[in-house]
């Protein structure tokens, strides 16, 4: 297992699941999957001594380590690791804000290709991840599945016949997995009809969060969408419940607003468009929500073909990259806000103006 | 501690698990507890608070009773996990059992677990249990440098580990030993 990350190779390139590639990915950003686990022998953290997060932190490192073919995966001490590089894989969707905030020994293990994670003293003592780019999460299942299994024989997991796989909280017990699907939704938000939709997905036990710039001014139009339930159906049922129930009828919804707004309101969407490349592409200042703001029309844009000289894929790269760890890595350096407002500016139009240095638009 | 809403005494310490920033403790008297309970009860999120409106209906002496009992494994109270909607040891699922039931219905909807299940498990709850305190056990051992009782535990606690789950991973016949020999990464 290695043990080195170099965080700076990897913030010039996103994770896999951003490739911005894979069935329905003009609206699917990634599909995710998470199994907590805990170990049989431990309490659960909250009850943890120091002593014994370590003794967890140690233990399972050590098993995974026997694991035959694990060789490449990266170890990552959270614990040792500065507050910009913990927000850095935050950032990533390697770990959870959760994880990087709290005390004591805890870690992640990942897949240098960034599909595979696996957080150690998180709320759980283990949750493990694996994460598609677009809706993918029939193999998703299989690899965690798989993935599960292998820990399985190394580690002896808290388990109850009648409750299942056992969990600090009471909302995760039983399967322990959470389906989540990261979707882009910006013209549900324009044709005001994100809220409706969101409601309806209320009555069959499936959440919506936003994403990115939660209570500010600015969204990105980002929503994750997952199942609140985990005891009393199996996995497959409650990822197709989530896969084939819930999300292509928000893919469904999402493609007639868009449809809608190029037939009713093609001037002024082209217009809207437009001007958020134009932003982007001249801003001298900028901030990581009015980025994300601008980014998803223009994302938007390029799936409805009103811009053709930008890749979806550089836009996904943006997303992440204009990110404050990720910017600060990519500079080399540790910015001040106001700093980082000026070079993330400057980095959106390097990234954004092709050719002869003008940016065409449809 | 004073109602965060009013100057009344707080007898109501309710966690709000589905809160975007994180669970959020809110301190309210009886009141005050009811309205926020009672605010969008069709809204379908779980929550603990949620279940705890259920419990409002015992009368505030059972409650308070409840709120005493202690696992003897980790030593958490139930007003601890009420106040943190997080849970201190497995066993609790197994001592605050009933009382963890409306909760879990009104979550899930569902008692049973269904669907994969480990290949290996400790043979029961009561194993499970045992196992955290041998482990505690032999952590003090090593602390006094009872070296020869610290290695008899770790012998005792492998044993329990080898323990197959009845009727699980009927659909391979995979031991521990190929398991870990087979890798899924690479």
């Amino acid at each position: 297992m290695k043990r080195d990350t170099d965080f700076d190779a990897m913030a010039k390139a996103p994770g896999e699941w951003l490739r911005g590639t894979g069935s329905e990915s003009d609206i699917v950003i990634s599909s995710r999957i998470r199994l907590a686990r805990n170990l049989a022998d431990f309490p659960f953290i909250r009850r943890c001594t120091d002593e014994d997060r370590l003794s967890i932190e140690r233990t399972v490192r050590a098993r995974m380590e026997s694991i035959a073919g694990w060789d490449d995966i990266q170890y990552v001490d959270l614990e040792q690791l500065s507050d910009i590089d913990r927000l850095f894989l935050v950032e990533r969707q390697l770990i959870s804000r959760e994880i990087a905030d709290s005390d004591g020994a805890r870690a992640v293990a990942v897949h240098p290709s960034e599909r595979y994670s696996v957080m150690i003293n998180e709320e759980d003592h283990l949750r493990i991840q694996v994460m598609n780019s677009g809706l993918d999460l029939q193999s998703a299942w299989e690899s965690i599945n798989e993935l599960d299994d292998t820990l399985e024989g190394v580690i002896l997991y808290a388990f109850h016949p009648k409750y299942g796989y056992l969990t600090a909280c009471p909302t995760n017990v039983g399967t322990g997995l959470r389906v989540s699907v990261m979707l882009h939704l910006p013209a549900l938000v324009i044709t005001d009809q994100i809220e409706k939709v969101f409601r309806s997905m209320q009555k069959i036990n499936v959440t919506v969060r936003g994403l990115y710039g939660e209570g500010s001014q600015y969204t990105g139009d980002f929503y994750q969408v997952s199942n609140q339930i985990t005891l009393g159906h199996s996995e497959k049922e409650l990822v197709t419940l989530v896969g084939e129930d819930v999300v292509p009828r928000i893919i469904e919804y999402e493609r007639k607003a868009r449809a809608f707004l190029v037939d009713k309101s093609h001037e002024d969407l082209h217009d809207e468009v437009s001007r958020a490349l134009g932003i982007l592409s001249t801003a001298r200042k900028i901030s990581s929500d009015e980025t994300m703001h601008y980014l998803s029309k223009v994302r938007m844009g390029i799936s409805l073909g009103l811009i053709d000289d930008v890749e979806v894929g550089t836009v996904n790269k943006l997303f992440l990259q204009t990110q404050p760890a990720h910017l600060q890595k990519l500079y080399g350096r540790i910015l001040s806000s106001s700093d980082r407002h000026a070079e993330r500016a400057s980095y959106l139009q390097r990234h954004l103006i092709t050719g002869n240095g003008s940016s065409s638009l449809n | 501690m004073k109602c965060q809403y009013c100057e009344k005494p707080a007898t109501f310490h309710i966690t709000e698990l589905t809160e975007p920033t994180g669970p959020q403790v809110m301190h309210l008297c009886e009141e005050h507890a009811k309205t926020f309970l009672n605010k969008d009860p069709s809204s379908g999120v779980a929550s603990i608070a949620g279940v705890l409106a259920n419990q409002l209906g015992q009368s505030k002496e059972e409650l308070e009773e409840l709120d005493q009992k202690e696992c003897p494994v980790c030593g958490i109270s139930f007003f601890e996990f009420r106040n943190s909607g997080r849970l201190g040891c497995p066993y609790d699922y197994t001592h605050f059992e009933t009382d963890l039931q409306p909760l879990l219905r009104n979550v899930h909807d569902k008692l049973e677990h269904v669907g994969k299940r480990p290949k290996r498990a400790a043979a029961s709850a009561d194993s499970q249990a045992k196992m955290i305190q041998l482990r505690r056990e032999m952590e003090e051992a090593i602390e006094r440098e009872d070296y020869e009782r610290a290695s008899k535990i770790r012998d005792e606690l492998r044993s329990m580990e080898s323990v197959q789950t009845p009727g699980a991973g009927s659909d391979d016949g995979d031991t521990d030993d190929q398991q870990e020999q087979r890798g899924t990464l690479s």
